[in-house]
């Protein structure tokens, strides 16, 4: 006879539901404060410093709900959000600066669920609260400093082969380096010389009689781009984590784009105090020969660069840097043995062989520490962005007492608070190219909680007004259709839960109760198409079969041409259409499983296989 | 129960030119007032600030507009957002001003001024490129699944449907959008969500009645095109008409219960789910009768040949 199901049928939908409903529940569980406590730079928390912990907490009459080790995080749950304020402090004071204490809201999901990797939706911060950051690289800026770089490099390649020229100049707008030479023999010399030690440079003639261009490749601009944007998302990553912020996202977004979200956030003056100064440090050589009054007056002589000190001072440096703030690993800001603050530095051992080997020759010649500064000025470029004033400033030179390795200091420093500054920024590395917050979302955590309640709320009457109009529409087949939508809404919230990407926003939650009204869609068309049947003068079987059968086909070609465009939303869009396409997709297919297997069981277990004399639809 | 029981099918292909008029002259006006008035774009596209400032009483908005007028932001403009208490404050992207610390000096010079404490609800900032690279990437999305379902529809189907498809698509979008425009609603991220929305909505409509139209014309062999076309859109009327009415339900559930910055989202989708309930009726089966779809375009199995001269003649 018709319509009857073999029990495996039944057994993979009851499955598929039972893993659903499981991944779903620990969205249902309340989440408690917490403290997560890491180590700053990498670092890992001992369980002598958790115990530590539990045991500081105890004495100041906190009572933790749990303070466990975890990757090498202590993570500590508290009852109320005082309890948890208290405990920071606490914490704060006992450990000092090498730990980070971050506010987090941790699920309270039990531990079975845990252990099988439950955990709940990801909240976008439009939900939970916090800080959104978008930032651009300038990249411009990282491509003139390789241009500069390459100057000074064909230089003293060319010196060293005895390739004498006659100007070397940077021309940072048109993205090359010009070589003028006296003779055409002098330009293949010079040309071999250069291409023997960088086969990938690129010649082109010049303007002028004798001079050509010399340009990098297009693989290697790519490089150089690639390489500055992966450095400052290293950067960004680490000075966020000075700031404290638990789960925070750090993300490459396009070419030349990063994305910073800091949940919870809501200080964000500061924090974009510390993301946003995009500082580097050189070392140069001071050129105590060159006639300073005639630079003064216009006649720098090559080679050499004029800057000025805080106090304007001006000062000439070499142009070769000695070293960058790429190299520096380390630093933290102290008293010399005359109580003067000073700043230890540590550099990494690339950073320590270029140090020691090009002060070698320099000792007792001065070595100044230029700090360099990128500030978003008043004035905008052709496209509304604002353009980046280089504010670079001397900060001190002292003399090279000896060969300087992978720890030196820098001494002179006028104050205790700017020599903690300037740890800070150093520590905290420096930017390759600089960096501009091009959009800034900030959504305060009262509104984030009132977004999910309005959200949870429409998804919730949504739901019920579908229901009812199902029921008085189709009768017992409208029963069957809500446990349908109601087995919809489970799916899609643990489908949601167990991607590790989809994170549920304010627009995902309006996928939802979107989902939710087209979700019976499928419903409606199988139900229709029986009732066609029946009409046709067909037997109660004959309708349900052909029913399924002939919807079905209807309902994957609508489907998939819908799923294709949430498929190109998810691909083209970003936030927000992102976070929608990810429900709409997935909906999309929770709808078709429940509507075409679900239903199909439940009718076929109640009105199949059997003779029925009329169907209630 | 049964909304519509027809022992005939309407003959709704009466109505092709009459509803093509129609669609006509809401297109025209759209772009009229699109090319015209313009959309009135939100923060995401134009870039600028937006401040969301919670008062602890109902909110005073001339003495606000006042403070903010006299630390030099006059040309800001300060609405109710959703309720008497959240204060809505939109300032535009301006040379002198420094907009990525503008949200938190507003909300110093708002709290200097209120004894009672004003709260941040939310600050955005859009900086203007980002904005410029929404609009193409909108357009682009949309461009893109536009062709997608030309594609599909054309190898699962037939041109002439692909074609009557796409064009009700962009008849949709077009007028959702020339009503925005028209009433001078803020046009913003989740607006442009809403109609890529719609257009997953209303090709999913179309297509249920494009799967009758071919499975009439295999059923009913002594019929005219028009009569299977009339059969077709008869007997899925029901289907049409439900759904679109649960959407319709959901919609305004979320417009009502959804807070107020989902508003937007929700207005399009409602306006969006009746005129693409319309366009799947009327738009699409028109156009492809009128551009001469035939039984024989239909009919299993197609002549591979035909059909691949075909595709390459429109694409």
């Amino acid at each position: 006879m018709l319509n009857k199901n073999p029990l495996w049928r039944y057994l993979l939908v009851i499955g598929v539901l039972l893993l659903a409903l499981v991944y779903a529940l620990p969205n249902l569980y309340p989440e408690d404060p917490a403290l997560n406590i890491s180590a700053t730079r990498g670092g890992v928390v001992s369980e002598q410093a958790r115990a530590e912990l539990e045991r500081s907490f105890d004495q100041a009459n906190i009572s933790a709900k749990s303070v466990v080790l975890e990757e090498g995080q202590v993570l500590a749950r508290f009852n109320t959000t005082e309890d948890q304020l208290q405990a920071r402090e606490i914490a704060a004071e006992k450990l000092g600066a090498n730990y980070v204490t971050a506010l987090n809201l941790a699920p309270a999901t039990p531990a079975w669920l845990n252990a099988i990797g439950a955990s709940p939706m990801k909240l976008g911060l439009d939900l939970r609260g916090g800080v959104h950051f978008l930032m651009a690289v300038d990249m411009k800026a990282a491509l003139n400093k390789n241009l500069n770089d390459m100057e000074e490099t064909f230089r003293a390649d060319l010196r060293e082969d005895r390739v004498r020229y006659r100007n070397i100049q940077a021309d940072l707008a048109k993205g090359y380096v010009t070589i003028t030479m006296r003779s055409a023999e002098d330009v293949a010399a010079a040309q071999a010389a250069l291409k023997k030690r960088d086969r990938e440079l690129v010649f082109s003639p010049g303007a002028e009689e004798f001079s050509f261009n010399t340009s990098i490749s297009e693989l290697r601009l790519k490089e150089i781009q690639e390489y500055a944007l992966e450095q400052n998302i290293t950067i960004i990553r680490n000075r966020v984590n000075e700031i404290g912020v638990a789960e925070p996202i750090v993300q490459r977004q396009g070419a030349d784009r990063i994305v910073v979200q800091l949940p919870g956030v809501q200080d964000t003056a500061k924090a974009k105090e510390i993301l946003g100064a995009t500082a580097t440090l050189e070392f140069r050589l001071v050129d105590t020969d060159a006639d300073l009054a005639a630079a003064l007056e216009g006649r720098i002589p090559p080679g050499t660069e004029l800057f000025y000190s805080r106090d304007g001072r001006p000062v000439l440096l070499e142009k070769k840097i000695m070293l960058t703030g790429e190299h520096i690993t380390g630093a933290s800001s102290s008293f010399d043995e005359y109580s003067r603050p000073q700043v230890s530095i540590k550099l990494d051992a690339k950073g320590g062989n270029k140090l020691s080997e090009s002060t070698r020759t320099a000792i007792g010649r001065r070595m100044a520490s230029v700090f360099i500064e990128y500030k978003p000025s008043e004035e905008l470029d052709e496209k509304g962005n604002p353009i980046l004033v280089k504010n670079q400033e001397v900060i001190n030179d002292a003399t090279i007492q000896a060969r300087l390795g992978r720890d030196f200091r820098i001494t002179g420093i006028d104050s205790p608070g700017e020599a903690q500054n300037l740890a800070t920024l150093l520590r905290a590395g420096a930017l390759l190219a600089p960096i501009q917050i091009i959009e800034e979302r900030t959504i305060g955590p009262s509104l984030g909680k009132e977004n999910i309640q309005l959200g949870t709320t429409a998804i919730m009457w949504g739901m019920v007004t579908v229901l009812i109009f199902m029921v008085i529409y189709y009768k017992a087949f409208g029963l069957v259709a809500n446990l349908a939508l109601v087995a919809n809404l489970v799916l899609i919230v643990g489908v949601m839960s167990m991607i590790p990407g989809a994170t549920l926003t304010l627009p995902g939650m309006a996928g939802i109760v979107l989902t939710v009204g087209m979700a019976v869609d499928a419903n409606v068309l199988i139900f229709e198409r029986i009732r066609e049947e029946l009409a046709d003068g067909r037997s109660v079987q004959q309708a349900i079969h052909h029913g399924y059968d002939r919807a079905f086909a209807t309902i994957t070609d609508s489907n998939i041409t819908t799923l294709l465009v949430a498929l190109i939303l998810f691909g083209i869009g970003t936030g927000p259409v992102k976070g929608f396409a990810v429900t709409l997709a997935i909906g999309i297919l929770t709808s078709i499983f429940t509507a075409v297997v679900g239903t199909r069981l439940l009718v076929n277990l109640f009105w199949g296989g059997r003779r029925v004399q009329s169907l209630p639809i | 129960m049964q909304i519509f029981n027809f022992k005939q099918p309407l003959n709704f292909m009466r109505l092709k030119w009459a509803a093509i008029i129609l669609s006509s002259i809401m297109l025209i006006a759209s772009v009229a007032s699109i090319s015209i008035k313009g959309i009135n774009w939100g923060l995401d596209f134009t870039g600028g600030t937006v401040i969301e400032a919670g008062f602890a009483q109902p909110a005073d908005l001339p003495a606000v507009r006042q403070t903010l007028a006299v630390a030099g932001y006059s040309d800001a403009v300060v609405q109710l957002f959703g309720t008497s208490r959240d204060v809505l404050i939109r300032i535009p992207l301006r040379e002198d001003i420094e907009q990525a610390t503008l949200g938190d000096e507003v909300m110093a010079i708002l709290n200097q001024n209120n004894a009672n404490g004003v709260t941040m609800r939310r600050i955005e900032f859009v900086g203007p490129s980002v904005g410029e690279e929404l609009k193409q990437d909108g357009g682009l999305a949309m461009l893109v699944a536009l062709i997608g379902i030309l594609l599909y529809v054309t190898m699962r189907f037939e041109w002439r449907l692909s074609v009557g498809a796409v064009i009700s698509l962009a008849h949709d979008a077009i007028i959702t959008m020339g009503l925005f425009s028209i009433l001078g609603l803020e046009f913003d991220l989740t607006v442009l969500a809403a109609i890529l929305a719609l257009i997953g909505y209303s090709i999913n409509d179309t297509i249920v009645v494009f799967d009758r139209i071919r499975e009439s014309f295999r059923k009913l062999r002594d019929t005219s095109v028009t009569e299977t076309i009339n059969d077709a859109i008869t007997s899925t009327l029901n289907r049409t008409v439900i759904t679109s009415l649960t959407t319709v339900l959901v919609l305004i559930v979320l417009f009502y219960m959804g807070g107020a910055l989902i508003h937007g989202f929700a207005t399009a989708l409602l306006f969006g789910v009746a005129i693409g309930t319309y366009s799947s009726i009327y738009v699409a089966s028109s156009v492809a009768e009128i551009l001469g779809i035939s039984r024989e375009d239909m009919l299993p199995p197609p002549p591979i040949e035909k059909e691949g001269e075909n595709t390459e003649a429109l694409l």
